[in-house]
């Protein structure tokens, strides 16, 4: 089953990102992290987003008209920062990687069931990642 | 082979009564689709209902079930184009369950199953409705009663939990290392709460909670079966004989309540006590103590002294002492405060009670009867208050037996 894991973080986790120089400690337990998840074969894609909420934009379509605001679509403390993929064989171990993040032990990761919609689109989807 | 529909239909709620739990554990642990398995469990039955007293009991009904099952779990996976990525693990199940009418014995995956219903993704209120309905199959009305819930609120708490084990796929497999210790103390406590529903039914007005003391019973001994070098698993089995040991000597013939320093102690159960000893002896040995050992231990010490043996009140409010450390429950706290009162007096235990929060004591009906009965000791000073503490006491139960044994204190005072 392939399952995101979606990492909530504080904002000071979004400056660090820019902030901190490649060689900078900061950098050496995600480093390791992406390692051991490729490794294992269990990692599908993902990114950290770019900056805080400060710079998020919501959308919606209703009724033709777009209804654009500031904003991410839900305000909390720690805020959406990234997004991982894996693929692995149950919710347990995507909790096992997911306890390995970095960011679990600052912030707050979310894992959740990614939809299998092959049978829509066909089985190339999915592996655009 | 010439069973008659009587015979048959016994023959089927045999098998249900000893082997539903076998059968779903390795049903769901196949298809991880545990709503699936249950229904295709529950049509097996009903096949093997209609069918057995025509054509006879099948010389292996528990492969016959898991056959017409597989069938069921399978058609239904086909016509269930979103769940795709199940139909591998359906055909694996297919596969085996062939080979089922040539082996013996099926897989025993019941611990798997007790681990996913007590799962740490599961909301953790439901872990031990959810043990109930789905290792025993107990229906989900009955369950909503005996946790006095509405029964469309139970129901959809359990539909939703057994949707998230299905849809978030979590594993069925025994957690291992670090992972071990929380998820069999979260086993081992939502079995703990059936018991303790089963035995606050103290009357035993409730049919549907009555039995609960028995499930949860078999439940500690199917872990213990399973597990049996778990000390806390053995000391949670111990605790159960010990209680369902002197379980039924709490009412008189009459209905009137007994406490339990006024049983009779040649009543209770002796094989049951024997039991008790044996598995917390086995829980000892691995000299890792624990929550449930301790409280195992507790109660064997009451039953001890009671039954004439050397043990001392000081040495039981030593025992919980332990487990407060471990388990700070009101229940312990007001154990221990009825232990001090007879170890060091009333003035001693009273100054103990009077230092629990008192927002925790509000509702909770045995410390107003603890209460009532300190300040009953300490004399006509506090005879006033005393009856403050008994009426709310009397306030808080609603169980007709307990209720005429507190005024018959109030009487004895007067």
């Amino acid at each position: 089953m392939k399952y995101a894991m979606l990492i909530y973080e504080p904002e000071s986790q979004f400056n660090a990102r820019r902030e901190q120089p490649g060689e900078s400690p900061f950098w050496a337990p995600w480093r390791a992290y992406h390692k051991a998840l490729l490794e294992a074969g269990v990692y599908a894609g993902g990114s950290p987003l770019d900056r805080p909420d400060t710079t998020a934009t919501t959308l919606r379509v209703r009724g033709g008209d777009r209804h654009v605001q500031d904003g991410p679509y839900a305000d909390t403390k720690e805020q959406l920062g990234g997004i991982m993929l894996f693929e692995v064989a149950s919710l347990d171990e995507a909790l096992r990687w997911a306890a390995q993040c970095p960011a679990a032990h600052y912030g707050t990761v979310e894992v959740r069931p990614v939809a299998d919609l092959n049978h829509i689109f066909g089985p190339e989807h999915g592996h655009g990642s | 082979m010439a069973a008659g529909p009587d015979a048959a239909r016994r023959a089927v709620e045999h098998v249900a009564r000893v082997s539903y739990a076998r059968l779903i554990s390795y049903l769901c642990a196949r298809s991880r689709d545990l709503p699936g398995a249950e229904d295709a469990l529950g049509d097996a039955f009903a096949a093997a209902l209609r069918t057995w007293p025509r054509d006879g009991v099948p010389g292996k009904p528990e492969a016959w079930l898991l056959h017409a099952a597989r069938r069921r779990l399978i058609d239904r996976a086909r016509l269930d184009q979103t769940r795709a990525a199940n139909t591998a693990a359906l055909t694996q199940l297919l596969a085996e369950a062939e080979d089922l009418s040539t082996v013996r014995a099926f897989p025993d995956e019941r611990l798997k199953l007790l681990f996913v219903c007590a799962h740490p993704a599961i909301d953790a209120r439901v872990h031990t409705p959810l043990m109930l309905q789905v290792v025993l199959g107990l229906e989900a009305a009955d369950i909503a009663a005996a946790f006095v819930t509405p029964a469309s609120t139970m129901g959809q708490r359990l539909t939703r939990a057994k949707a998230k084990i299905r849809d978030a796929g979590i594993a069925f497999e025994v957690p291992s290392g670090a992972e071990l210790a929380p998820r069999l103390f979260a086993v081992l406590e939502a079995i703990y709460a059936a018991y303790g529903f089963g035995w606050d039914d103290v009357a035993g007005a409730d049919d549907k909670r009555r039995g609960l003391t028995e499930e949860a019973l078999w439940l500690a001994r199917t872990l213990v079966e399973l597990m049996p070098e778990e000390p806390e698993a053995l000391g949670l089995l111990a605790l159960f004989c010990y209680c369902q040991a002197r379980r039924s000597q709490r009412r008189r013939a009459d209905g009137s309540y007994v406490p339990m320093s006024e049983q009779d102690s040649t009543r209770w159960d002796g094989s049951l006590l024997a039991e008790g000893d044996h598995w917390l002896r086995e829980a000892a040995g691995h000299q890792t103590l624990g929550r449930f050992q301790l409280e195992a231990a507790v109660q064997s010490a009451h039953v001890e002294r009671l039954r004439g043996g050397s043990v001392s009140w000081d040495e039981i409010v030593v025992l919980y002492d332990g487990l407060i450390a471990v388990a700070p429950t009101l229940g312990a706290r007001l154990g221990k405060i009825a232990a001090v009162a007879e170890a060091r007096g009333p003035a001693a235990a009273f100054s103990l009670l009077d230092g629990l929060p008192a927002e925790d004591v509000q509702q909770h009906q045995p410390y107003w009867a603890v209460r009532a009965h300190l300040l009953q000791a300490l004399g006509d000073a506090r005879a006033s208050e005393a009856d403050v503490a008994l009426q709310r006491a009397l306030d808080l139960t609603d169980d007709p037996a307990l209720h005429a044994f507190l005024e018959s204190r109030r009487q004895r005072r007067a």
